[in-house]
């Protein structure tokens, strides 16, 4: 996983609430099973028009923004189906951060996963981002604003880690814990 | 210290807390389905890992397969799908996990087949890549939705690495009147709340109008916590519970039973004990609720008008105005079906009022059974027959049209009457315009070609 630390870019200011992982990739758009290849589908349902022609209306399609890397946006950001293959898409097309004032629960677990920083701050803060935005992740900082997030979920980023190798680390805790669950709760087993 | 039953849950399931301040949380039970899982179970085929209990991981195909009643064991229901089903079925072959093919006897959508089952169970812990996991905490087990590489972590691992969301409990007070549904509660809870209204808590649902909920109306109601953003949704498990799993497939049997039946009836929230949000509503004041808009909080009483502080985008998608009459909107599809309103009593409830009627014209209607199991009882019981000559068409199980992946699907611009979970904007398929109501409502709005209460058919038909 590519680590985060410093990054400047342009931020995509794709506003509104309770934007979904349908609208984020539709499930039209997941034709393989693989984790990559999944950028041409971000967005479809709004970046395309008939016969698959950019929509020059939608955000990513305008002059300036068509590189961006960080996404702004409302309340609720990737609610709906834990489809992971929203957060791979974003990854795809290039998208190193999202910036809204909450997430879904499993769209911001995914994003940690994936090397994208979700960023969590008030709407206002965000009506005053970009284009050009800066992000200090060891120090918190996003254009010299701070924000809040959780210590294992920096580590991760920062470090770039492979979650499943960190936690393999505690196999031996795991063991004793199912051994003794084993006993104390046979009916489980 | 007094607990609530997501505190007992938690932690008995701790495994540690690590340096994070996360804690990790050992995982009894995986399911996986052929959308989310497919790419799960080759990506850790790929690494050389293994499942670490491979016999506690189980895996359904639902969410793309065919719903003709004659599907073959490959067959999507959209060009290009079978490449799902068939790596679905070689990674499940290669990591010997616990397989519900096709073709299965046993095979359904995850959340109807689970407790179906008896795999999910109070106490356990059951994780699967599917937002609407958290339905399976009406027995009594946490149970959460995840993504695709927490699904590898917990079955390499066993673990997930989690931080403890904050509590909230909502009390339902009273008794639901007479023809209403969880669907209904859920949606008037969700409208109340709003689409972030949960704030990513662990909601525990208690109350004596949730005692009296079958454990069917229990996993619709929790189905939907996830859709005003709770991390999960749970409920005391009680002597209805027990008696839903008793002889189930994979409950415990013999001395483990009682075992089991002894610990699951102490799993509950102490007296005193204290939530990070404590809300109290009261059934008397639920009504039929139908979604307007495109979140399902975006709901309101059957009767009532779209309020007058609409958001516009929502207004333009679903070709409705503020003050319009939910019951005076015409219909061109209606759809029962999906992991929230599938169920054997779901299909009793909507094939009591077809009998006799007929869909009007110009309206699609279908009814697609949650799982195999269902499917068969209802057969047995002749709702098929009921649903036929009502003119809906009856398929085979599967998510089938509460989401659109490509394929057929109802025309743009047609509003459809549905007893599924999202109502966002192409969710059914592009243009399609989603209500989102319980199966009795669905039901009598096909026979009255326009949104209609049950309670008001004489006036509809």
């Amino acid at each position: 996983m590519q680590p985060f630390q410093l990054h400047t870019g342009i931020a995509a200011p794709l506003l509104g609430d309770n934007i979904d992982t349908d609208q984020i990739i539709p499930s039209r758009e997941m034709k393989t099973v693989s984790k990559t290849g999944l950028a041409s589908g971000l967005f479809a349902g709004q970046r395309y028009i008939e016969g698959r022609v950019p929509n020059p209306n939608f955000i990513l399609n305008i002059a300036g923004f068509e590189d961006a890397t960080i996404l702004l946006s409302g309340r609720n950001f990737g609610c709906g189906s834990s489809r992971e293959h929203a957060v791979w898409a974003l990854k795809d097309y290039g998208f190193r951060a999202v910036v809204a004032e909450s997430f879904g629960e499993i769209f911001y677990n995914n994003c940690v996963r994936n090397g994208i920083l979700p960023i969590q701050i008030s709407a206002d803060m965000i009506a005053k981002m970009g284009p050009n935005v800066t992000i200090d992740l060891p120090n918190q900082t996003i254009d010299s604003v701070s924000f809040d997030i959780p210590a294992g979920d920096k580590k991760m980023l920062i470090e770039g880690l492979d979650m499943i190798d960190q936690t393999l680390e505690h196999k031996a805790e795991i063991d004793d814990f199912f051994k003794n669950d084993k006993r104390v709760n046979s009916w489980k087993y | 210290m007094n607990q609530t039953l997501f505190d007992k849950l938690w932690e008995s399931h701790t495994v540690k807390t690590l340096d994070s301040g996360e804690s990790l949380i050992a995982i009894d039970r995986i399911f996986l389905h052929e959308r989310t899982g497919s790419v799960a179970l080759e990506s850790i085929v790929e690494a050389g890992r293994k499942p670490r209990t491979p016999s506690s991981v189980f895996c359904t195909i639902d969410h793309i397969v065919s719903n003709r009643v004659d599907r073959k064991v490959d067959e999507a229901r959209m060009p290009g799908g079978d490449i799902f089903i068939t790596a679905t079925r070689e990674a499940a072959q290669k990591t010997g996990i616990n397989l519900i093919d096709v073709l299965d006897v046993d095979q359904g959508i995850v959340h109807v087949i689970s407790p179906e089952l008896g795999i999910a169970q109070p106490g356990l812990t059951l994780v699967c890549p599917d937002s609407h996991t958290c339905s399976q905490g009406a027995l009594g087990a946490l149970a959460w939705g995840i993504g695709s590489t927490d699904a590898e972590h917990a079955m390499v691992t066993g673990t997930l690495r989690v931080k403890k969301p904050p509590q909230m409990r909502i009390s339902v007070t009273g008794t639901l009147g007479r023809g209403l549904t969880a669907k209904d509660l859920a949606l008037h809870i969700i409208a109340k709340f709003g689409a972030s209204g949960a704030k990513r808590c662990a909601v525990e649902y208690s109350g004596e109008a949730i005692t009296a909920l079958s454990i069917e109306e229990r996993l619709t109601l929790c189905n939907m916590a996830v859709e005003f953003a709770a991390f999960t949704a749970v409920i005391a498990p009680d002597e209805v519970t027990v008696s839903y799993l008793k002889e189930k497939r994979y409950a415990p049997t013999g001395v483990a039973w009682d075992e089991a039946k002894s610990s699951w009836l102490n799993l509950n929230t102490d007296h005193g004990a204290i939530y990070d949000y404590d809300y109290a509503i009261d059934a008397a004041d639920v009504k039929p609720t139908v979604t307007w808009g495109t979140s399902p909080a975006q709901a309101v009483a059957i009767d009532a008008v779209v309020p007058s502080d609409a958001n516009l985008k929502a207004l333009a998608y679903m070709d409705v105005s503020k003050g319009t009459r939910l019951s005076d909107l015409a219909i061109g599809g209606a759809f029962i079906g999906s992991c929230t309103n599938a169920r054997l009593s779901d299909l009793r409830s909507a094939a009591n009022i077809l009998k006799g009627h007929k869909v009007a014209s110009g309206v699609t209607a279908i009814c697609v059974p949650g799982s195999m199991a269902v499917r068969r009882a209802a057969e047995e019981e002749g709702l098929d027959k009921v649903f036929k000559q009502a003119g809906f068409e009856w398929g085979a199980p599967g998510c089938a049209f509460c989401f659109y992946a490509g394929g057929d699907t109802f025309a743009p611009g047609t509003r459809v009457i549905s007893s599924t979970n999202r109502n966002f904007e192409g969710r059914q398929g592009p243009g399609v315009r989603t209500h989102l109501a319980s199966p009795a409502v669905v039901a009598a709005s096909a026979i009255s070609g326009h949104i209609c209460d049950p309670q008001h058919m004489s006036e509809g038909v």
